[in-house]
């Protein structure tokens, strides 16, 4: 009954087409693992001939989808539709295999697809590109928006906070990244230490490695290398959270059941960040501070004691806060971007892939785009 | 069509799974014989789809033994498994297509990456296959995202079919369709099957499927099969489960349904 691949995997005879005395002879298997060779048969044998030859398929031995079609394509949909005419002989199955894959030909396979000149499809991708980003930033600032308007919205109902996640997300975002964020800050400030000393030691003046570490830690480095982690850490996994949540509709049953998705799933995410991220700003400017003092002590002769004092003396409390305030707004930035990017996703893997890396990107994109207008604002204020 | 000194394409024997503790399949038989579409029923939980998984090779059993075409998968060396495996395809319930694939690659990987077609042959088979599950030719350039839920159906089933595989393993083909795409899906397996000279492994809920469509139904429940072998015997059984399912109003009417069908 199964006349397949199986059998003939033994002693399979590819197949073939010969000129009889009368008609055209099918022997042999006609199968996919022939279709290479067979399909250069048909076609030679229609480039000699025209009209469909007269066949004889007695000689079929095993057929199978692929080698149906071939035969198809040699004889023709409108004749082998009438199999049981054309070829008596052969056994029932065979027939009804040759006679669907006959129907299913009858009408064309080939869907018909408009031609397009390269340069109209690169003109269009731009364009489509262009487009793109301006609706990309439109849709940020309407959701921030958004957030702002559930979060006036919830504020003054203590019953709708959703404190328990709220608490989760701090966790996740928070203090799991404890470790690596302090990790991080102390290298980078062991770097940044080594770097001061060795410009400064030409001047004879390596104790301000000290002012160097003090300003690039408490203004900028602090909060920066906090801010990327977590815009690398946790704006993707917010993506890919709300984003297979998308795919797998419950967004919609969220929705469906009168409830709001922003003040559900972005509100927690969006204020457990914001308690987060100032707060491993925090750590992280102190680790940094701690490398740097390290370094200063094992290696420039700088003991810890000195390097207090002239932490005290010479660096103001200012500069802490300049640092710190701008985490809450990195935060808030990191977080929605994280949310947006989730509910853009249309339900396929590709597409959860392209969001979450995008939340990534744009997140830390937007924390040095703003890292860097905060630093001009702040020079030209002398701050 | 089915007699009993055939060997069987499938031979399930001492089937045992179990979750932690709790025991799915226990001295489970089974057999699937060449030809013919065997129904596999149970209530939920009953372990249908781990049954149909743990013949597929996606899950590890505990005990027993399974042997697809007289072989035991799980004792094979990768290459000789991959190809028992070629000649079989699965269905899955949701369909499973690639996503990030047209409906056109998706059905051609199979043909590109096993028999080595070049692109546009395999291509080309695609869409024979996705004629022959009656899918029109303007959807084989879509994504999966574009199709209803009867066209992923049919699609997913046209990839199953892509290797022309000996048996077809559906998981729930019914399922998520209205009665109209349902109907006519089982009318599609059963002119492939004929046409192709497939053997089917069907695990469904629907009751007309299984008396428009089923050679013979096997029915799970107490971690064993209770009973496999023609509907009418099936129905005759003395268990309080089979009387309840066949003889419940939506299995008197899936009968009815089915005899009005025939007479005509």
């Amino acid at each position: 009954m199964s006349f397949s691949m199986s059998e003939s995997d033994i002693s399979s005879h590819p197949g073939r087409l010969e000129q009889g005395r009368d008609r055209l002879q099918v022997t042999g298997d006609w199968i996919l693992a022939h279709h290479g060779a067979l399909k250069k048969q048909v076609a030679a044998w229609k480039q000699r001939q025209e009209a469909g030859p007269e066949v004889d398929l007695s000689g079929l031995a095993a057929v199978d989808t692929a080698g149906a079609a071939l035969l198809v394509e040699l004889i023709g949909a409108e004749r082998l539709k009438r199999i049981g005419d054309l070829a008596p002989e052969l056994p029932g199955a065979k027939q009804a295999l040759l006679q669907t894959v006959a129907e299913a030909m009858a009408s064309p396979l080939t869907p018909t697809q408009a031609r397009v000149s390269p340069l109209i499809r690169f003109l269009a991708q731009t364009g489509k590109h262009v487009e793109d980003l301006w609706q990309q930033q439109r849709m940020l600032l309407s959701f921030i928006g958004l957030t702002l308007a559930t979060l006036a919205a919830t504020l003054p109902r203590p019953r709708r906070w959703r404190i328990t996640s709220m608490v989760a997300h701090i966790q996740q975002t928070g203090l799991d990244a404890i470790l690596i964020v302090s990790l991080l800050t102390f290298l980078i400030g062991a770097v940044v230490a080594f770097l001061g000393a060795t410009v400064l030691v030409d001047f004879g003046a390596t104790i301000y490695t000290v002012h160097l570490i003090a300003y690039a830690f408490l203004r900028e480095f602090g909060v920066m290398l906090a801010a990327v982690l977590l815009a690398g850490r946790t704006a993707s996994a917010f993506a890919a959270q709300i984003g297979s949540m998308k795919s797998n509709e419950e967004i919609d049953a969220i929705r469906t059941l009168g409830l709001s998705p922003v003040e559900l799933l972005v509100l927690p995410r969006v204020l457990a960040m914001m308690v987060s991220l100032p707060i491993l700003s925090f750590i992280g400017t102190m680790t940094g501070i701690l490398g740097g003092a390290v370094v200063c002590a094992l290696m420039l002769d700088i003991s810890s004691t000195q390097f207090l004092a002239v932490f005290q003396r010479d660096i103001t409390l200012r500069h802490f806060f300049i640092g710190l305030a701008k985490a809450p707004v990195f935060a808030f930035v990191i977080a929605v971007i994280g949310c947006l990017e989730g509910f853009k996703v249309t339900g396929s893997a590709q597409s959860l892939g392209e969001h979450t890396t995008s939340s990534v990107v744009q997140s830390i994109f937007m924390v040095i785009l703003l890292d860097a207008i905060a630093a001009m604002f702040c020079m030209e204020m002398r701050w | 069509m089915v007699n009993a000194a055939q060997t069987p394409l499938i031979r399930v024997r001492g089937l045992l799974n179990r979750f932690g503790s709790l025991t799915v399949h226990e001295h489970l038989d089974l057999d699937l014989f060449p030809g013919e579409i065997l129904g596999v029923v149970g209530g939920s939980g009953t372990g249908k789809s781990v049954l149909l998984r743990s013949i597929v090779g996606l899950h590890r059993f505990n005990g027993g033994t399974v042997e697809v075409f007289g072989e035991r998968l799980d004792r094979l060396s990768p290459a000789r498994r991959s190809e028992i495996e070629r000649r079989s395809g699965v269905l899955f319930q949701r369909g499973a297509l690639f996503t990030s694939l047209t409906v056109q690659e998706n059905v051609a990987l199979p043909l590109i990456e096993h028999i080595g077609l070049r692109r546009p042959d395999a291509e080309y088979l695609a869409r024979l296959k996705l004629a022959l599950t009656g899918l029109p030719a303007e959807a084989a350039l879509k994504f999966p995202a574009e199709l209803s839920g009867g066209m992923v159906k049919r699609a997913a089933l046209a990839r199953a079919l892509a290797l022309d595989p000996e048996i077809l393993f559906l998981d729930e083909p019914t399922a998520g369709l209205d009665p109209i795409g349902a109907a006519a899906f089982d009318r599609l397996i059963l002119t492939l099957k004929d046409a192709l000279g497939l053997s089917v492994f069907l695990v469904t809920h629907d009751l007309d499927t299984l008396y428009s469509a089923c050679d013979r139904v096997a029915v799970l429940a107490r971690r064993q099969v209770l009973v496999a072998d023609r509907l009418e015997v099936v129905e005759a059984t003395d268990d309080a489960w089979i009387r309840e399912y066949f003889h419940g109003p939506r299995g008197r009417s899936a009968h009815k349904a089915a005899q009005l069908s025939q007479e005509f």
